[in-house]
């Protein structure tokens, strides 16, 4: 018996496992990532949107797209809150992707803030999407505070090295019960697949396709790898895979003889 | 190395008084006649920072002659660029690797920046000054229409301004404490908020609780220009007033944030003095203020000597094109996080070529003079009530000319990307 394979956040049903990030945004890179890459969500960078007019980016979105605003530009806590509500207020319905930085150099999130928005932002009904470090503590932490999913990074954002916190993420994925989606830092749809393999239920980019020389021809790719990957990990049967399938010819068989 | 030609800076005016003309030709010819330069005057905030002496000797200890071919190819292959490697692309010894460095460059802005070029527009609202800085249009020994816009002038000129689609304001003013004090610089932040979503500051330096007034008024970010960080060449240009400080003026950045702006720009005056020490020292002033006040953005700006009204020969000596270049591309790779800013100062092509390598911000439409945006943008005939210009602009490309022209290069323009929370 098959199931249809489901991405659920908040109560809300994809069928993809592509979301596209904010950063280097375009019409094209739009386009290809919900044509191409069958994005159903996107990343909204509030402090983008908030402009009169010329290219809004809330312009670019398809129907049928779910919109992620993000809190980058937020500092502390306070400042995620305030620019979440104002994404709310701006019609951007109640997902939100709390992102707090005060680093300028390497964007890294702070983990201790985030925790701080998660729990007010929830308890406002969002439907919260914490990018963090990918710390045990901290994502069991956001999970108590109300998160829908937890997204810790792979590498620094923009630097498409791929999973640098890989054992650390396959932490988060083997305790965590919600979705744990890899954001930043996946550069090839080869990074993507093998996140999909440990088991992360979805990928965030941007840079790899907004940076690719055919983009439309590397938003396919990154559907096809991130298809792969979760494939691969279904059929392995959930954890089993990544530590080798089993035999087929039990060890321990002559117990039983 | 060849001997450096010098600008000539003294112009007299016929219309300055015999008194006006001898203190001017004392502070000229005079140098005990000067104040001292790195001393503090009453009233200006002293603050505790070690980011000062951290610049300065790495500046002074830079022989940039002593970096080689190896240097410069030993820099380009480092993922990560030291102050080693950033001191070997300012060298001459990088120049025969212009090619490289912009390839490097553009690799670095992509990655940090996407495709994108931001768009702003500066707004000078008054042009007094009780400075003498020998190279600037708006000394207060240059004879020129002086002016300063009333708030309804402002509001008028912001309301052209933001017509034209521009969303990003830099209000600038010239160094006048008593003409253009804080509270009227917070007042046209105030109506500025009204017009656009980001609203930047280039004004006299001040004390942190000025700033944190002017940053409750809705200003965010503060540029100031160091000129040169090269002490002893300042103190011959900068001849009186507050600006004669050098310190206090090094230190307005930190005092800037200091105060809850959450951003702030710095640059030299290429062309002043030797410009790669310059260079150098304003990305450190970036480097060091960066590892102090992580949360802070920052950007370098890169202007280069400018005619002005009055004296038309003033020109950036040993800073052409490709030595501009070659700063910003090694800007870039030394900080690749940081925007990069490219004025109207510099001509079309210079502008159009650099923000495919390194740039992120150009202006457009853009006037250095007081009250002149309605005859500039509309040709409606200026009924001569309009302050002069600071210096004279190269590329006078309008916001619409400068969206399409990015546009048409494959670039996004970008109007804002910017909350005040």
């Amino acid at each position: 018996m098959t199931t249809e394979d489901k991405l659920i956040i908040g109560g809300h049903e994809f069928h993809s496992r592509f979301i596209l990030g904010s950063g280097k945004y375009s019409l094209r890179l739009i386009e290809a990532a919900v044509k191409d890459a069958g994005a159903e969500m996107i990343t909204l960078a509030v402090r983008r949107a908030n402009t009169k007019e010329h290219e809004n980016i809330l312009d670019y979105i398809p129907e049928g797209v779910t919109l992620l605003p993000n809190t980058s530009g937020a500092r502390n806590a306070e400042e995620a809150v305030r620019i979440a509500r104002l994404a709310r207020e701006l019609g951007c319905g109640n997902f939100v992707k709390v992102e707090i930085m005060r680093d300028t150099k390497y964007l890294l999130p702070d983990n201790a803030e985030t925790i701080k928005a998660t729990e007010i932002l929830a308890n406002e009904g969002f439907i919260v999407m914490p990018y963090m470090y990918p710390d045990l503590n901290v994502a069991r932490d956001l999970v108590n505070a109300g998160a829908a999913t937890i997204m810790p990074l792979a590498s620094p954002i923009g630097s498409n090295k791929g999973l640098a916190t890989r054992d650390f993420i396959q932490i988060l994925i083997n305790e965590i019960d919600l979705p744990v989606i890899v954001d930043a830092g996946i550069g090839r749809p080869s990074q993507a697949c093998e996140a999909m393999e440990m088991g992360a239920a979805a990928i965030m980019a941007n840079t790899a396709l907004a940076t690719a020389g055919d983009l439309t021809l590397m938003a396919s790719a990154f559907r096809q790898a991130i298809e792969a990957g979760r494939k691969a990990y279904l059929s392995g049967l959930g954890r089993v895979l990544v530590r080798g399938a089993s035999s087929s010819d039990p060890l321990t068989g002559f117990l039983h003889d | 190395m060849e001997k450096q030609m010098e600008n000539q800076f003294f112009v007299d005016s016929e219309y300055l008084s015999p008194k006006a003309l001898e203190k001017k030709h004392q502070l000229e010819n005079d140098p005990s006649s000067r104040k001292n330069h790195m001393e503090y005057l009453p009233g200006m905030e002293q603050i505790e920072s070690d980011v000062c002496k951290k610049v300065m000797s790495q500046m002074n200890s830079y022989d940039y002659s002593r970096y080689t071919a190896k240097d410069v190819k030993a820099a380009l292959e480092h993922e990560n660029c030291t102050i080693e490697d950033f001191k070997a692309l300012l060298s001459p010894a990088a120049e025969p690797f212009l090619e490289q460095m912009a390839q490097k460059a553009r690799l670095e802005t992509g990655k940090h920046f996407g495709n994108t070029v931001y768009l702003f527009t500066p707004l000078y609202i008054a042009n007094y000054c009780e400075n003498y800085c020998v190279y600037c249009g708006f000394n207060c020994y240059n004879h020129i229409n002086r002016m300063k816009l009333t708030m309804e002038q402002i509001e008028h000129e912001m309301k052209i301004i933001a017509d034209s689609g521009m969303e990003e304001i830099l209000i600038l003013t010239g160094e006048s404490h008593t003409m253009s004090d804080v509270h009227y610089i917070g007042e046209a932040c105030k109506l500025a908020r009204k017009y656009f979503r980001m609203v930047g500051l280039e004004i006299y330096p001040v004390n942190t609780e000025d700033y944190c007034y002017l940053h409750e008024c809705g200003a965010d970010y503060v540029t100031v220009f160091q000129e040169t960080y090269d002490t002893e060449k300042y103190e011959t240009l900068h001849l009186m007033g507050h600006k004669r400080v050098w310190p206090y003026r090094f230190d307005a950045q930190e005092r800037a944030l200091r105060g809850g702006m959450r951003g702030v720009a710095f640059s030299a005056l290429l062309g002043l003095s030797d410009f790669r020490k310059d260079a150098l020292a304003s990305a450190l002033h970036v480097y060091y203020l960066q590892r102090k006040y992580p949360q802070a953005e920052m950007s370098l700006s890169c202007p280069r000597l400018r005619p002005i009204i009055n004296n038309d020969r003033i020109n950036p000596l040993d800073v052409h094109e490709k030595q501009l270049c070659q700063i910003i591309c090694a800007y870039r790779i030394f900080l690749p996080y940081v925007g990069i800013t490219v004025s109207s100062r510099e001509s079309a092509s210079f502008r159009n070529g650099i923000v495919k390598i390194a740039a992120t911000k150009v202006s457009a439409g853009v006037s250095t003079g007081i009250g002149d945006h309605e005859s500039k943008y509309t040709g409606k005939e200026s009924d001569g009530t309009e302050g002069d210009e600071q210096f004279e602009i190269n590329d006078s490309r309008s916001f619409d000319k400068m969206y399409q022209d990015i546009s048409k290069d494959g670039l996004q323009p970008v109007l804002n990307d910017y909350l005040y929370v």
